[in-house]
C-alpha cells in the first residue's frame, strides 16, 4: 500500500508517502527523525509498518522540515536510514 | 453467529450487522452525539432491537471512524480507510477507486480486487469540501441539507468561486444572496469548487475507470453530478453509500472472528 500522509493547501503539497510493501517496520526512521514525526504501528491487515503519527498528519508541513528543502542536508534522515527506500516526501 | 461494525464519524454514527454468510441483517444511521461512548451504545442497541438479536449472539465487534477508539465494547479498531475499501468491494466489486466524502474529511482510496487498500490519500486539514461545510452553506441559504444537491442542479449560470475556504465561501455566499443571486447558482458554484478539490485527490492516487463514491456526501445528487462532469467518469454507487465504512468494519469483524487464532 502506498500511504500518503498530509495535505495540500495554497502554499503547496505536503505529503509523506510510505510504501508499506517495501517497509519492514524496522523503526530506524522513527529514531532518525529529530522532529518525532513517525511511529511504527500495525496496519489494518496486521503488518507492522512505519506511519506518520495521527496528531501530526494535519500539520505535517509545519512539523516536518521536508526532504528536499530540509533533511537532505542533514547527515541522517528517515530517507538515509531506510534501506528499503520506502519513504518519500513531496517537498 | 453475527458480527458488528460500528462507524463513529465526525457527524454521523453508522452501524451494520452481518451473519456467517456476510449477509446484512441490520443497519443503522444516526447522528454522532457529543459523547462517542453513548453514541456507540445507541447504535449497537438500535441494531439489536431492529434485528431481534441478543448481544451474546454478536461474536466480534470492529469499530472504525473518527471516534473508533471510543467504542468500549469493540474487540478491535480498524481505520476507516481499510473499512471503506472492504465495504465498497462488497457492493461494487468492480470498483478500484473510492472517493469517501465524509463529514469532516475527504479521502481517495485505491483498492485491489479483494478490497485491500493499495493507495490512499486524505485531506483532513481543511473544512472546505466536507459534509460539515455543506451543512453550513445549507443553513446560510435557509435550506435543508438533503435538498441542496437537487437545488444546485437547477442552476442556469456559472458562478466561479475562487476559494472554497469554509470561512470565505460563507461570506461570499451571504453577499451573493444579498445581491439577489439565485440559491441554485450559488450552490452549483460551490459544488463545482468542491468537485475540483476532490479531483486533485483522485489524480494523486491515479484514479481508475471504475470508481465509487462513499460517505454521507455521496447522497447529494448535485455533488455526484458535478464529480461525474469533472472526473469524466460515471461513478458506480452503492445502495447506501453512508453505511459503507460500518459494513467494511462488520466484514472485518467476521473475518477476524472466523480466522484461526494467530500464533503469538
Amino acid at each position: 500500500m502506498q500511504a500518503f500522509y498530509g495535505y495540500d493547501d495554497a502554499s503547496g503539497a505536503y505529503f509523506i508517502t510510505i510504501d508499506t510493501e517495501k517497509c519492514d517496520g524496522c523503526g530506524l526512521c522513527v529514531t532518525a527523525c529529530r522532529e518525532n514525526v513517525l511511529e511504527v504501528a500495525e496496519d489494518d491487515y496486521g503488518k507492522a509498518v512505519a506511519k506518520v503519527k495521527d496528531d501530526v498528519v494535519s500539520r505535517v508541513g509545519y512539523v516536518c522540515p521536508g526532504f528536499e528543502q530540509g533533511c537532505s542536508k542533514r547527515e541522517t534522515s528517515c530517507h538515509s536510514v531506510c534501506h528499503r527506500k520506502a519513504i518519500s516526501h513531496t517537498w | 453467529m453475527y458480527f458488528m461494525g460500528i462507524d463513529i464519524g465526525s457527524r454521523g454514527a453508522k452501524g451494520v450487522v452481518v451473519d456467517d454468510a456476510s449477509k446484512i441483517v441490520a443497519s443503522f444511521v444516526g447522528d454522532t452525539g457529543p459523547e462517542s461512548v453513548k453514541t456507540s451504545e445507541m447504535v449497537r442497541d438500535a441494531m439489536l432491537k431492529s434485528s431481534g438479536l441478543d448481544v451474546r449472539e454478536v461474536k466480534y465487534v470492529v469499530a472504525t471512524g473518527y471516534g473508533r477508539v471510543l467504542v468500549p465494547f469493540a474487540n478491535a479498531n480498524i481505520t476507516e480507510i481499510g473499512c471503506h475499501g472492504k465495504g465498497a468491494n462488497y457492493f461494487v466489486p468492480l470498483a478500484r477507486t473510492i472517493l469517501d466524502m465524509g463529514g469532516q474529511d475527504c479521502k481517495a482510496i485505491n483498492i485491489n480486487e479483494k478490497g485491500q487498500v493499495t493507495k490512499f490519500i486524505m485531506n483532513d486539514k481543511c473544512a472546505g469540501g466536507t459534509g460539515r461545510f455543506l451543512e453550513m452553506i445549507a443553513s446560510v441559504l435557509g435550506l435543508q441539507l438533503e435538498d441542496i444537491g437537487r437545488v444546485s442542479l437547477e442552476s442556469t449560470q456559472k458562478l466561479p468561486f475562487n476559494t472554497i475556504c469554509a470561512v470565505f465561501a460563507k461570506t461570499d455566499a451571504m453577499s451573493l444572496l444579498k445581491k439577489g443571486t439565485p440559491k441554485a447558482d450559488i450552490l452549483a458554484g460551490l459544488h463545482d469548487a468542491i468537485a475540483v478539490r476532490c479531483l486533485n485527490l483522485l489524480k494523486r492516487v491515479d484514479i481508475q475507470k471504475d470508481f465509487t463514491i462513499t460517505g454521507g456526501v455521496a447522497k447529494n445528487q448535485g455533488m455526484v453530478a458535478k464529480l461525474k462532469e469533472k472526473v469524466g467518469l460515471d461513478p458506480i454507487l452503492a445502495p447506501d453509500p453512508q453505511i459503507i465504512g460500518a459494513l467494511g468494519a462488520a466484514l472485518f469483524a467476521r473475518e477476524r472472528a472466523l480466522a484461526p487464532a494467530k500464533a503469538g
